[in-house]
């Protein structure tokens, strides 16, 4: 404050920073002309710095707003007011003083005003984007963490239980089963993925086959394709007179054959291959759109020293993906926590409580069981549950960076 | 050094936000409409205008779930003649499918601006919930001045009566009333049963001998995609009915207390449908195969019986024609003829409506004797006089008065999972495990008890 203040009763240094950086340009070729004239020496800020300290004893000193003033925009408002008490002033050209009068406002911006050099200012930028964010994300959030501690059907009166909805959570076999599916899931849909995604992107990247845009473009279709389509495909393959099960008896495997979405041991890994199948094209495009910055002379300089193309891959490629393979982990951990449609499309959870998810229990309790408290406390526990892994992801992936 | 007030100040305030949420009200209890003591009141019947010509210019807010082919045709055609008949209401129609619509009932309910009729399901969970929270009309005196009771069989409106705190299910009130109906009955391909030399059943000990004789055959006795988890729950209703007493069903099936899914006859019928699935006698893996797959493969000449809802037979009788025959099931344990049935979804009245007697009037309607005609003109099932309107020939007619025979001098069970709110997760996934085998069945018996008897005891 108090260098502003000393900015504001002068021309200064310190007040004049902001400006310059930031309403500094635009000022400078629309109103230079018209400050220099009318302020003259006074309001001339930052441009003309030594004839104004020359001139400014003079002009304030009649004026009792030196001191008082914080802004040399809101001191030369005010002399605007009081001309006759500017002697100096009215000896100036009747035109320039014309144009200034007119148009106060151009020489009040030329300091930064109590808006924009005020600690909050950044903050009115990020408004209106925090605004629409609060409304649609975190009001939300804190309205589920509100009704997490409910018991209500949805509609109707409801009735505070505190954390009841949790403390049953924590004996509810179906949520249990729900939250440890979902960690089955993360090594479908995250750990399979990356391992695959790496070995893909890498030959990718060294190889000079043709058609590789084709193949690219297959493996990372699967994410085109919107997820019921997926789905209901795999519902078909997996069905037990699907083209799995021909394929698998065509040569002699009958004993593999079997409804897969219906066999207990089988379903959770059947859907979780699914998200393999759909996660694989992501993770491949994320870590070669990575291994293209690598430069090449890094490569040359391995196999000059007699490097495999093993070797190349653990010394060079994959240090230098790391950022990428955090972000792909994120993402489909994300992806695995969150997944419902798969699960809801394919096997609504079942058989028994096989392939039930978090997700899919938020979904049930909420819309079929009509119990929002219990819901919202699964949703909660859920978003933790993703934010805590993922917070774990990204500080190893710092780490180690 | 930049990092903290930033996050001190977006902590601060998404605190700031919560704090001020949960201080102000709690969920609902701003909904403005009924009390917890549940139960919405109605007019009595000397209050009801029965002359929707003498409403006045009106318009009428109808959201109903009819969007397939022969339902949708029918509600449109009594539509248009139900605003010619009474030219001073438009009748402004929200169609859309029974999943959105389930979801967004309880939210419309709650508000202010609530349709006049509405189709609610039968359920516990739904149309329960709707009367203990006091968000439906009270239909008692509407069904007394257009005389409902004399239209309608008992065990048809049953299904949409509870008590005014909704512990009871089945009896008290009306709070709706249905304009289709369902049934579960047995399919069966006629030149497959002339192939193994075998009537349709007579007996459940006949469909039992029916069942091995086709294995003895190499076909697949029964038909059952069960992926989905509730397609069991549609061939262990009628089977259950051949072990159990119907009232005891229809109380287990209600969620009213007093009966025991863990006696010996709940758990006879649950070791039949484990048999049959260790048999084979669903095939491979009814678990792994979708209920939609099942039927087109039936269709395709995979299996002799399929036992399933009365909804499949148009669908079927497409490829099949003159082949696909439907039965109801052989009489049960008690002599009569058991099966679960039941009713569309029935049409009601939200408390909030602003045009309740018109809304009575439209619902009177669409359930006339002329409506049913043509309900049954447009190939849907009207529940009521059902035989008479039956086809002249096709598994329309098979299905129709399989349906009549039923819901007059037979029990129209009802879904088993209308039981409690979660009864159709607990169900399905027993039965899917019954059926896989991964559970024995007094184990089942024991999951399904836990899940009536938590519910009984604390409603």
């Amino acid at each position: 404050m108090a260098s502003e203040q000393a900015g504001g009763a002068r021309p200064g240094s310190t007040g004049g920073t902001p400006l310059g950086s930031t309403g500094g340009t635009p000022l400078g070729s629309t109103g230079g002309a018209r400050s220099g004239s009318t302020g003259g020496a006074r309001s001339g800020s930052t441009r003309g710095a030594p004839p104004a300290t020359g001139e400014l004893p003079p002009a304030t000193g009649p004026v009792p707003d030196g001191p008082l003033v914080r802004r040399g925009g809101i001191s030369a408002r005010w002399r605007h007011q009081r001309p006759a008490q500017d002697t100096r002033r009215r000896r100036r050209p009747a035109g320039s003083s014309a144009v200034t009068r007119r148009r106060p406002s151009a020489v009040a911006r030329h300091r930064p005003s109590a808006v924009v050099r005020s600690h909050a200012t950044p903050y009115l930028f990020i408004l209106p984007a925090f605004v629409v964010y609060a409304a649609f994300s975190l009001y939300p959030l804190v309205r589920a963490a509100q009704f997490s501690l409910f018991e209500w059907p949805g509609f109707g009166p409801s009735t505070f239980v505190g954390l009841q909805n949790y403390v049953d959570l924590a004996s509810d076999a179906a949520f249990l089963a729900a939250i440890g599916n979902a960690l089955v899931l993360i090594v479908f849909y995250a750990v399979l993925p990356l391992v695959i995604g790496l070995v893909l992107a890498a030959i990718f990247r060294r190889g000079q086959v043709r058609g590789m845009g084709f193949f690219r473009s297959v493996i990372f279709l699967p994410q085109v394709i919107a997820l019921v389509v997926v789905a209901v495909a795999w519902r078909n393959i997996y069905a037990p007179g699907g083209p799995l099960n021909e394929a698998l008896r065509a040569v002699g495997l009958d004993g593999l054959a079997r409804g897969w979405l219906g066999d207990p041991g089988a379903a959770l890994p059947a859907v979780g291959f699914i998200g393999t199948w759909l996660e694989m094209g992501l993770v491949m495009l994320l870590l070669l759109a990575g291994m293209s910055r690598i430069p090449d002379d890094l490569f040359e300089a391995a196999r000059l020293d007699g490097a495999g193309p093993v070797r190349e891959f653990f010394a060079i490629t994959l240090p230098s993906v790391r950022g990428e393979i955090v972000v792909a982990l994120v993402l489909t951990i994300i992806a695995a926590l969150k997944t419902f449609d798969l699960v809801y499309l394919t096997t609504s959870g079942g058989p028994g409580n096989a392939t039930t998810v978090p997700s899919y229990e938020v979904y049930f309790r909420a819309f079929q069981l009509r119990e929002v408290g219990s819901a919202s406390a699964v949703a909660i526990v859920l978003t933790l549950l993703v934010f805590a892994i993922n917070v774990g992801v990204t500080r190893i992936g710092e780490r180690a960076s | 050094m930049r990092r903290l007030p930033r996050r001190l100040f977006l902590g601060s305030s998404a605190a700031a936000g919560g704090l001020g949420l949960l201080a102000a009200c709690a969920p609902g209890s701003d909904s403005g409409s009924g009390g917890s003591d549940g139960g919405g009141s109605g007019p009595a019947a000397s209050d009801v205008e029965t002359d929707p010509a003498a409403l006045g210019e009106i318009t009428l807010k109808v959201w109903d779930q009819e969007v397939r082919g022969a339902q949708n045709d029918a509600i449109e055609a009594l539509i248009e003649a139900f605003q010619k008949d009474y030219p001073n209401i438009t009748v402004d129609r929200v169609s859309q499918s029974f999943d959105d619509l389930q979801q967004q009932t309880g939210l419309a309910l709650s508000g202010n601006d609530v349709p006049d009729v509405l189709q609610v399901n039968n359920a516990r969970g739904d149309m329960g919930e709707f009367v203990k929270a006091g968000q439906l009309t009270d239909l008692s005196g509407y069904a007394e001045a257009y005389g409902w009771e004399d239209r309608f069989a008992d065990s048809v409106l049953a299904k949409a009566r509870y008590s005014a705190d909704a512990v009871t299910f089945g009896e008290g009130p009306l709070w709706g009333l249905p304009q289709t109906g369902e049934v579960c009955g047995i399919y069966y391909s006629a030149t497959k049963l002339e192939t193994l030399g075998a009537e349709p059943p007579a007996s459940w000990e006949d469909l039992f001998a029916l069942v091995e004789a086709a294995q003895k055959a190499d076909e697949q006795p029964l038909v059952l995609g069960n992926l989905e988890q509730w397609p069991a729950l549609h061939v262990f209703g009628p089977l259950q009915a051949h072990f159990v007493p119907s009232d005891e069903i229809v109380t287990l099936a209600m969620g009213n207390a007093g009966a025991d899914w863990t006696d010996d006859a709940n758990v006879q019928a649950l070791t039949q449908l484990a048999d049959w699935a260790a048999s084979g006698a669903f095939g491979d893996s009814p678990n792994g195969l979708a209920y939609d797959t099942a039927w087109a493969d039936f269709t395709k000449g995979t299996g002799v019986l399929l036992i399933g809802g009365s909804w499949l037979g148009p669908d079927m009788e497409a490829v099949m024609g003159e082949d696909l025959r439907f039965m109801a099931p052989p009489a049960g344990t008690d002599g009569t003829v058991a099966t679960t049935g039941g009713t569309g979804l029935p049409f009601a009245i939200p408390a909030q409506a602003a045009q309740a007697d018109a809304a009575a009037a439209y619902i009177d309607y669409i359930t006339s004797d002329t409506a049913m005609e043509l309900i049954a003109d447009k190939g849907g099932m009207p529940v009521l006089n059902t035989a008479d309107l039956a086809p002249s020939s096709g598994v329309n007619k098979d299905i129709y008065e399989a349906f009549d025979a039923v819901s007059t001098d037979g029990v129209l069970l009802p879904y088993l999972d209308y039981a409690t709110p979660s009864f159709a997760d607990t169900a399905g996934a027993a039965l899917q495990e019954v059926i896989g085998g991964q559970s024995e069945p007094s184990a089942a018996a024991e999951t399904l008890q836990a899940d009536y008897s938590e519910f009984t005891a604390g409603s």
